[in-house]
């Protein structure tokens, strides 16, 4: 583990708000995502797919589909002959079954939108015809649909080796003596908590365009993915090939939010498509695919009980996890991802002594779930939010003042769950956010509006999200197939210009500028002088991409690491070159100078034409040539970003909308990189969680059709839902990475929904009514609102 | 486009001011045609039901949905997408206040939003920022949370304005 502390003092790019690099080509329309490759003797693919919950594929006949006009192929699983995608934990047999994910379902479906067979064509228009033309007969099975369903004793079966719909059942943590503690304890608490099923939703599909290079003996695949060297992995374990005879290309992505960070069937079958038709294939998925066939997240139910004693401090907590992963196991996290998140961090920011939970992963005849944004953490965050709450008022305590007596304020702080916590600001973050509002006159507000009648409520959620998961954190899991490092190379050419590579892949992130910042700073370079390369598996040996918000955490770690390593390459051929003593030469505004001697030295220029041009010149036992390579893992348990959110709402009478008055966050990230992308990923964060909170629900008919199969049905909130959101920034830099920088990425995901639900909830205080699941629609606001004012109206004065 | 299914049609129509003529089926979309006929891979397409915007174009002038628009619609029709924008790749004042207030994170849907606020603010060059949000409620986009496409489309204006007083005075 490295203990190098902050970027350097001569840092100047480290820190700043530099203008996005990305921004030109995206602005003037020259990016070019996977739609925008059209490539010579190109077909279409569109998937026919099942029509049913759960049945039996009896008969699929394609003859009238090769019949439609354009149509060059049909292929079904028995054509294609390509192993399932299998992800995996290392678990007992009664906590864990592993299930396989079929390319093309063979004879079994267990979703809605389940792919049975591949269609290709000569135009897209082509292949959408062709998959109409379809003939498939279902024997029709009795879907489950809900957590209850699963569950129930005599319920049918998703997959016949998985007893009881469960596909994981853990118990991570049970604290001796808990229920002695619940039984003398003063105050218990009870929440049911249940979250929507959401759908991530890039505003670009997923895609992927498959060509066989001849000369290069490989299948090149473009696709919108955030983890290309696990689609390589995985596209070589499917087809049976060498894993160097596919290549993985991520050109720009349009978002990708954690369901792209998953390996997906359909990409698998282009590829196997185009090998068999030896000319390239495209396929798009459409929106309607995207809202019913690929991955969805969130669907969570938390049964929590809490005990506290008479001044608010918590003494324990019993929670029981019911995580509804769908038809599948996604690929490499597999259905663990959500109940093993939720399990071993639920106590997140609090001292909570006592701790037992059950973490339980079921399946389901809907489509599979894949990590969202947060990961289970907005769920949680969400439950054990209200924990407090309802703690608070059960103590007759003020909703700020029990998380004040409850937070962590000592670090490093070893959690019951195992995990050591890194510093951050957990009670400043908490003591600005609320200062910020009550500054502004909000509680005063508040108040007003009582008297006048109406209903303004005033919320909080206090978090931390472990960042930069490292490979120990992901071990502890019991992967399979273990993530956590990264790899970052660096290359300076003749022109003294350099290029970094990384394993890391931007969707929107904008790792082509604090990438940059950060190579740049370390060789004293300027920043149009740096490069980013990114998302190619063959410029790199192997990444585990972007998810987990650990690109800048562990990727950028890498990337300072590799940059340092040419520094000393850089200053070593200096030394030589000069003759002078290693110590005595420093990296300065691209040149290795002397340390006291500022005019005597050699820019990078310079070095490098000796480095490449020149090697008669190099001194003995130096190489040519300027590249470094580099690794970093976060080998403790990572790190901790963490953030106060604070939100004043309006619930509307008459209508039941609930409108945002005011948002406040206020977050610690350690070292921003760059601020202004910082801030990027908390709004774009936050207008997401609020979206969970309020509006977004993935809903299936009692058949396990799904409803929403397009943006009039799937609402996603506009500018005119959204608020102005102001952000103040805390920076507690953590010592575990090259940077300081923690991770951005999730955080304001994570703490809008709770945050949401707790000022809904205080403005609904009157009427005694608490909501405890997400989305909160206006209509159960609306009835909370006519029961209070009936109940106003019979306790009046007469 | 070699389905044989439907008719084809020789199309013209002038896109970013030159005039082109294609030969497609009558079921195209303007959006494919701009995308894959005339090979500006600009406008994007993110919904195809007219509800994300991604595929905004200004069609005579307005802003308009190109995915549900058939190509044929827009026989002897000005049309103008986002590689219009940018003279000699600088930066349009509009493109500018984007790039300023990190109107953009993927940049997927960015390319709508751009051609619908160059259309807005050629109709409505008052406007404030309250009708600028409603105006812009009309695109989706994933990354931002909308407030600084909002800020970006006000700066804007606001600069447009001074900028024409300044030449009025």
């Amino acid at each position: 583990m490295s203990h190098t502390h902050p970027a350097p003092s001569t840092a100047t790019l480290v820190g700043s708000a530099v203008p996005r690099r990305e921004d030109p080509r995206l602005l003037t329309g020259r990016g070019r995502f996977v739609d925008d490759i059209d490539v010579p003797r190109m077909l279409h693919a569109q998937f026919v797919r099942a029509s049913v919950a759960s049945g039996r594929l009896t008969s699929l006949d394609l003859s009238a589909v090769r019949e439609v006009p354009g149509v060059v192929a049909a292929f079904t699983a028995d054509d294609l002959e390509l192993n399932a995608i299998t992800a995996g934990l290392h678990r007992p047999p009664e906590e864990y079954v592993p299930t396989g994910m079929p390319v093309l379902a063979r004879d079994r479906v267990r979703f809605v939108g389940e792919p049975v067979a591949i269609v290709i064509a000569e135009d897209p228009y082509a292949a959408e015809d062709g998959i109409e033309a379809a003939k498939a007969v279902y024997d029709v099975l009795p879907p489950v649909l809900t957590e209850d369903a699963a569950l129930a004793p005599d319920a049918p079966l998703v997959h016949e080796e998985a007893p009881g719909n469960t596909l994981l059942d853990v118990s991570l943590f049970a604290t001796e003596g808990i229920d002695r503690i619940f039984a003398d304890a003063p105050c218990t608490v009870r929440v049911e908590s249940r979250t929507g099923r959401q759908n991530a939703l890039p505003l670009e599909t997923r895609g992927a365009l498959a060509q066989w290079d001849a000369r290069e003996e490989q299948l090149v695949v473009h696709t919108c993915t955030q983890i290309p060297h696990q689609v390589r992995t995985v596209m070589a374990n499917c087809m049976g090939l060498d894993e160097r005879a596919v290549r993985v290309v991520v050109p720009d992505m349009g978002g990708g939010f954690g369901i792209k960070c998953v390996v997906g069937r359909e990409e698998i079958a282009v590829g196997a498509a185009a090998l068999r038709l030896g000319r390239p294939v495209k396929w798009i998925e459409d929106r309607k695919d995207a809202l019913t066939a690929s991955f969805l997240a969130r669907e969570q139910h938390y049964g929590l009980r809490a005990a506290f004693d008479a001044d608010g401090h918590i003494l324990a907590l019993d929670a029981d996890v019911v995580c509804d992963m769908g038809a599948y196991s996604c690929y490499p996290f597999t259905v663990g991802i959500e109940p093993l998140m939720a399990s071993s961090e639920m106590p997140g920011v609090y001292r909570v002594p006592a701790y037992r939970v059950r973490g339980r992963a079921i399946t389901t005849n809907k489509a599979p779930t894949a990590p969202y944004r947060g990961v289970s953490r907005p769920q949680y965050v969400m439950a054990v939010e209200r924990v407090f709450e309802r703690a608070a008022r059960e103590l007759g305590l003020d909703p700020v003042e029990i998380r004040r007596r409850n937070v962590i304020t000592e670090f490093p702080y070893t959690g019951v769950n195992n995990i050591t916590y890194d510093p951050g600001s957990y009670l400043e973050s908490l003591d600005l956010c609320e200062k910020s509002l009550r500054d502004e006159g909000w509680y005063t507000r508040q108040a007003e509006a009582a008297e006048q009648g109406r209903h303004l409520g005033i919320g909080y959620s206090c978090f931390s999200e472990r960042t930069g998961y490292g490979t120990a954190a992901f071990a502890q899991r019991k992967m399979k197939v273990v993530p956590g490092f990264d790899l970052a190379e660096v290359r300076m050419d003749t022109t003294g210009a350099l290029t970094v590579t990384t394993g890391t892949i931007s969707h929107g992130q904008s790792h082509e500028t604090t990438m940059a910042q950060i190579a740049a700073d370390e060789l004293g370079l300027e920043l149009h002088k740096v490069k980013l390369h990114q998302g190619d598996t063959e410029r790199i040996t192997y990444g585990w991409g972007t998810f987990a918000s650990r690109s800048i955490a562990i990727g950028g770690s890498a990337v300072r690491r590799a940059a340092g390593k040419l520094g000393e390459r850089l200053r070593a051929l200096t030394a030589g070159l000069l003759d002078v003593p290693y110590e005595d030469t420093v990296l300065d505004k691209g040149r290795v100078r002397l340390r006291d001697d500022p005019e005597r030295g050699l820019s990078h220029v310079e070095l490098a034409e000796v480095a490449y041009l020149r090697a008669d010149l190099l001194p003995a036992g130096t190489e040519p040539g300027l590249t470094a390579t580099a690794s970093f893992d976060t080998l403790s348990d990572g790190t901790f970003s963490n953030a106060t959110h604070g939100v004043v709402v309006e619930l509307h009478e008459g209508t039941g909308q609930v409108e945002i008055l005011r948002y406040i966050c206020v977050e610690d990230c350690g070292v921003a990189i760059n601020p202004t992308v910082v801030e990027g990923q908390c709004r774009g964060g936050i207008a997401q969680g609020i979206a969970g909170a309020l509006y977004e629900q993935v809903t299936y008919d009692a058949q396990g059709d799904p409803e929403c199969t397009g943006f009039m049905e799937y609402k996603m909130p506009t500018a005119a839902e959204i608020p102005d959101i102001t952000i103040h920034h805390l920076e507690t830099p953590s010592l575990i990475t090259e940077t300081g920088a923690k991770g951005a990425g999730e955080g304001g995901t994570i703490g809008a929904p709770a945050a949401v639900l707790n000022a809904v909830n205080d403005a609904l205080r009157p009427t005694g009514v608490e909501l405890e699941n997400t989305p909160v629609r206006p209509e159960q606001i609306q009835l909370a609102l006519e029961q209070a004012a009936h109940e106003h109206k019979e306790s009046a004065p007469a | 486009m070699s389905s044989n299914t439907t008719d084809h049609q020789l199309v013209s129509l002038t896109v970013n001011g030159t005039e082109r003529e294609v030969v497609l089926d009558s079921r195209r979309t303007l959006a494919d045609t701009l995308r894959h006929d005339l090979g500006l891979t600009g406008t994007h397409l993110a919904c195809e039901h007219g509800i994300c915007g991604a595929c905004t174009v200004l069609v005579d002038g307005r802003p308009a949905r190109s995915c549900l628009m058939f190509a044929v619609q827009a026989e002897g029709k000005q049309v103008r997408t986002v590689e219009s924008l940018s003279d000699d790749g600088r930066l349009s004042d509009l493109q500018q206040a984007f790039a300023d207030h990190h109107g953009l994170q993927c940049g997927f849907c960015t390319p709508g939003f751009l051609m619908l606020a160059e259309g807005f603010l050629a109709e409505n060059p008052d406007a404030g920022r309250k009708e600028i949000r409603e105006a812009v409620s009309s695109n989706l986009c994933r990354c931002t949370g909308y407030q600084t496409i909002v800020d970006a489309v006000e700066h804007c204006a606001a600069a447009r304005r001074g900028h024409q007083e300044g030449n009025v005075q």
